[in-house]
């Protein structure tokens, strides 16, 4: 029952929030962040419950909400926590909280419905994450698509509203082709067993032939790799994020791109594992280019946010490496890289956005100098930048570490041209650092430097990218609640 | 006839007794407000009536089973929403407006003659019914020279339609010798070596008739300027009623007659539905006018629509039923917007007439969105369900290259919604000069779009309801 609470806080949170905007527009936020920290709340206790009485649960879940939906189509409201989904859901709903927190004075116009699609995408997200019926899932997937789209369209600059619709069109083909695989392997159930029925439990087994695998899985992956996004279907994701507002930019590198990388883990890989190994060196060629080429365009930016965004596409290139190289050790660091881009991605986009709000411009080369006028604000760019480079004792360094580890014993090539782009980060990052905060000071800039609401959340994504870096166990240890699902190829080796 | 079978007619006698009513009404004393509460009661009593009805074969020419049943509500309800927008647009405009309500009944009373007839007979009639009612309704506003214009383009096509339908159904006859679809599902299923020089032609002529009816391509030419000429409500009324009562006897005549065990019919449909998709999509792509966009829209619905005809299952039909349902709900609260935003000198039908349309009107264009994201088959809204549900059929029966060309075509689809729905939210531009919309619309177009978005939402995110009333009245689940 609490799970299915995780949503309904939200939707209801949006709804709320939407109605009370024309009331107030304070009223909304206020109403918005405590529905986040409400739902941050719940999300916490259940996790620490859970892992308390470990082992205790009957089933392979810690928590499920099992209700009837539409019967008439043996749909259900199936929801399931286990250890994976419990650390991507508190990542989103922290991150949920700071895009509350960012976008806090910055909505000059609707706010209430900027915060009523805030929400909504966090719903879907969570919807996502919880998910144990496949219809029940696609929703939730689908329901992430309009409020994006408005929250980049309407609160975007620019040209924003045709990079929301380049967004919407690449999603939600994508979502077609893996809606018309869902029926399929529904269908395909139902000749096999006789059973109608969209439980991720019952359908784990099917027996198909590799032939029928092979499609079905190619629908799920389309959508999967469209909106990670995977190499070569960046283009909408640096398109949207260099037109989108903060907060938007945030929820869409870091929380959107959680959804195809869990849904990855939870359903591509245990669902067709046959298809999923033959696809798998290809798929690891596309991760390693992702790699490469998204650190090295991010070099050559001048757009900030969409320096940040070629750097996203590098750090996920890397998750996909470690989901389909097969081996518990790269998994584990796929989901801590999950975590850690997250978080620093999204600071990185905070202070982009924190360095625009200051000097009206998003262009790397009208700045420079800006550490002589806002020293903290810079102080925290480099921190970040350096998090998201792969420095040792932050989140980013052990995931990708990891990946790299335990992909070499499989994969021994892609690995090391892998490590290539590792070395390309430093390039980029430092010089974001050197183009935006260091140089002379040739505007004779005095801003004001970082306030409470922005230090606030600052500190607190430091906070966690460092105990990610330096106490990683517990994450591993939560994950080890849900490995038992997840499939390796390489296990014997 | 016994008495049970006129009992069992009650929904089609209350509506034709209404339009008799309202007739006389007008005779005594004109009055527009009189006028449009008798259609409401006799529309209201012949929606409820559709629940008591016993079913029961009413005539060789009428079957009043549950099928019929439903459509006879479903039809009454959107007529009822129809009379509701058309109230408020006729009290803003000048001239005798009582007529159109006797129109709109006979109109609807056509379309339920078609959804419960079991013979070609009656077919026939029904569609000359309803198009009779149509060409008055489409000319309506005789000072506009644009829906003159309409008026007469429909009467001329739907005109020769009739003759190509009726020119089939008489190859049909000649051949089978007989116009009741059970018979001619007999005569189909006993000989195994049919003639087929004049059924395979008959049955396409008859094709062609439905076809026009319902605006599938290559038969569409007329429904975008239909549709941008007539008044907001009577083009809601084209897509729905209209459209709906055809629909439910093609799939009722597909279902009766076996034609969907005939291969070659088949074949004929899969090229019409296509073809629907194809050319619905892509030409709205090229407009910038908002009743042509829904006209080219409905066009590709009714290609989504024909695959469940493909499909040939009960599942198939009641996909089809739900499909109507939200097809009926999302299109009339999308004219209602444009009725609700249309002025007296002319209707709202630019994009540019909606552009900044969230700043001045926050509620009016979400709800517009809600409709658009619907006709775009987006979750939290049927449409999203309803295109669902329509794969979900397809797939059971394997017709994979229409469920192919229904997804590509539906992902073209979205650009063109988005892009009305962009311009809603863009920064309203100064040089447009909107339609100043009339004030005494506001309360019943207001009520009916309020009731349209509760129930798309609600049947978008809790269907169960009334798939159960489609199971209990059509078929068996799944």
């Amino acid at each position: 029952m609490m799970l299915a609470w995780l949503i309904f806080v939200l939707v209801g949170g949006a709804i709320l929030s939407g109605i009370a905007a024309r009331v107030h527009a304070a009223l909304s936020r206020w109403i918005a962040l405590l529905a986040v920290l409400a739902d941050l709340a719940i999300g916490l206790d259940m996790a620490v419950t859970s892992f308390n009485s470990a082992g205790a649960a009957a089933g392979p879940w810690l928590r499920e909400v099992n209700w009837q939906w539409i019967p008439q189509a043996a749909i259900r409201f199936h929801l399931g926590l286990d250890g994976l989904s419990v650390l991507l859901v508190l990542l989103t709903l922290v991150l949920g909280a700071v895009a509350v927190l960012v976008s806090w004075n910055d909505v000059a116009r609707a706010a209430g419905f900027y915060y009523f699609n805030l929400l909504l995408v966090l719903a879907g997200i969570v919807g996502v994450l919880l998910a144990l019926d496949l219809f029940l899932f696609y929703f939730s997937w689908e329901l992430m698509l309009i409020p994006m789209y408005f929250l980049i369209s309407v609160w975007g600059r620019g040209r924003s509203a045709n990079a929301a619709i380049k967004f919407f069109l690449f999603t939600q083909l994508s979502g077609l082709l893996m809606l018309i695989a869902i029926l399929a392997l529904f269908f395909a159930h139902h000749q096999a067993t006789g059973v109608y029925s969209f439980e991720y439990q019952d359908l784990l087994g099917t027996q198909l032939s590799f032939h029928v695998e092979m499609w079905i899985m190619l629908g799920f992956f389309a959508a999967f790799a469209v909106k990670l996004p995977m190499f070569p279907f960046q283009t909408w994701f640096t398109d949207a994020c260099s037109e989108g507002a903060t907060a938007p930019n945030m929820v869409l590198a870091s929380l959107l791109a959680v959804t195809p990388a869990y849904a990855m883990i939870r359903f591509l890989l245990p669902l067709f594992p046959a298809a999923t190994h033959a696809i798998s060196t290809a798929v690891i060629v596309l991760a390693v280019i992702g790699i490469l080429y998204g650190s090295i365009l991010a070099f050559s930016q001048t757009n900030l946010m969409r320096l940040i965004a070629y750097a996203s596409v590098g750090h996920l290139g890397f998750v996909l490496l470690g989901i389909f190289a097969g081996t518990p050790l790269a998994l584990a660091g796929a989901v801590m890289t999950l975590l850690a881009h997250g978080i620093s991605i999204g600071a990185l986009f905070l202070v982009a956005g924190a360095v625009e709000k200051r000097v009206q411009s998003r262009d790397i080369e009208s700045m420079g100098g800006l550490w002589d006028t806002i020293p903290k604000l810079s102080g925290v760019g480099l921190f970040f930048a350096l998090a998201a480079l792969g420095l040792p004792g932050m989140g980013d360094f052990i995931g990708e570490f990891l990946i790299l580890i335990g992909t070499f014993r499989v994969h021994p090539v892609a690995t090391i041209i892998a490590a290539c782009g590792v070395l390309a980060a430093t390039f980029y990052a430092l010089r974001f650092v050197q183009r935006a905060f260091q140089g002379p000071n040739q505007h004779s800039w005095r801003l004001p430097d970082v306030m409470v609401r922005e230090g606030f959340v600052m500190a607190i994504l430091m906070i966690v990218l460092l105990w990610l870096g330096i106490y990683p166990q517990p994450i591993f240890r939560a994950f080890s609640q849900s490995a038992n699902h997840v499939p390796v190829f390489w296990s014997e080796r | 006839m016994n008495e049970v079978n006129v009992i069992s007619l009650a929904p089609l006698l209350i509506v034709a007794a209404a339009s008799v009513v309202v007739l006389v009404a007008i005779t005594i004393r004109r009055n527009h407000a009189v006028a449009f509460v008798l259609t409401l009661l006799g529309l209201g009593a012949a929606f409820v009536s559709a629940f008591f009805t016993p079913p029961g074969q009413s005539t060789p020419l009428l079957l009043i089973d549950g099928y019929a049943l439903f459509f006879f509500g479903l039809l009454t309800a959107a007529s009822f929403l129809v009379a509701l927008l058309a109230y408020g647009y006729l009290e803003a405009r000048i001239g005798k407006k009582e007529e159109f309500y006797v129109l709109l009944l006979v109109a609807t009373l056509g379309s339920m003659v078609l959804a419960a007839s079991s013979h070609f007979a009656s077919l026939f009639l029904g569609l000359e019914v309803l198009s009779v009612g149509l060409y008055g309704l489409i000319a309506y506003l005789r000072d506009r020279p644009i829906q003159v214009d309409a008026g007469i383009k429909y009467l001329v096509l739907a005109g020769s339609s009739s003759a190509f339908l009726a020119f089939g159904i008489a190859l049909v006859y000649a051949d089978l010798g007989t116009l009741d679809f059970a018979g001619i599902a007999n005569l189909l299923r006993s000989q195994s070596n049919l003639n087929l020089t004049l059924l395979l032609p008959g049955t396409v002529l008859i094709l062609t008739g439905i076809g026009f009816k319902l605006a599938l391509a290559p038969f569409h030419m007329w429904t975008p300027d239909i549709y941008e000429g007539a008044p907001a409500p009577v083009s809601a009324f084209v897509a729905t009623v209209s459209k709906g009562g055809m629909f439910a006897l093609l799939l009722r005549y597909f279902g009766q007659s076996g034609a969907d065990h005939f291969t070659p019919l088949l074949t004929v449909i899969s090229i019409l539905a296509i073809a629907s998709m194809i050319t619905g999509n892509l030409l709205a792509l090229f407009s910038t006018n908002v009743k042509r966009i829904l006209a080219y829209s409905s066009i590709a619905h009714m290609g989504y629509l024909l695959v469940t005809v493909e499909a040939a299952s009960s599942m198939g039909r009641n996909a089809a039923a739900f499909y109507l349902v939200a097809y009926f709900i999302m299109t009339l609260g999308a004219f209602g917007v444009v009725t609700l935003r249309s002025g007296a000198s002319r209707d709202a039908d630019l994009i540019e007439d909606y552009r900044g349309l969230f700043w001045r009107n926050p509620t009016l264009a979400l709800v517009f969105t809600a409709m658009l994201l619907s006709l775009a088959g987006l979750p939290l809204t049927v449409g999203f369900l309803a295109k669902v549900y329509v794969v979900a059929a397809g797939a059971a029966a394997q017709v994979w290259p229409l469920i192919l060309v229904l997804v590509i075509t539906s992902a073209i689809g979205l650009f063109y919604y988005l892009r009305v729905v962009t311009a809603l939210y863009q920064a309203p531009s100064e040089a447009a000069q909107a339609p100043e919309p009339a004030p005494r619309i506001a309360p019943a177009v207001s009520l009916v779009l309020v009731v349209l978005t509760v129930l798309l939402i609600w049947f978008g995110c809790y269907p169960s309801p009334i798939l159960r009333v489609i199971q209990s009245a059509i078929g068996n689940p799944v």
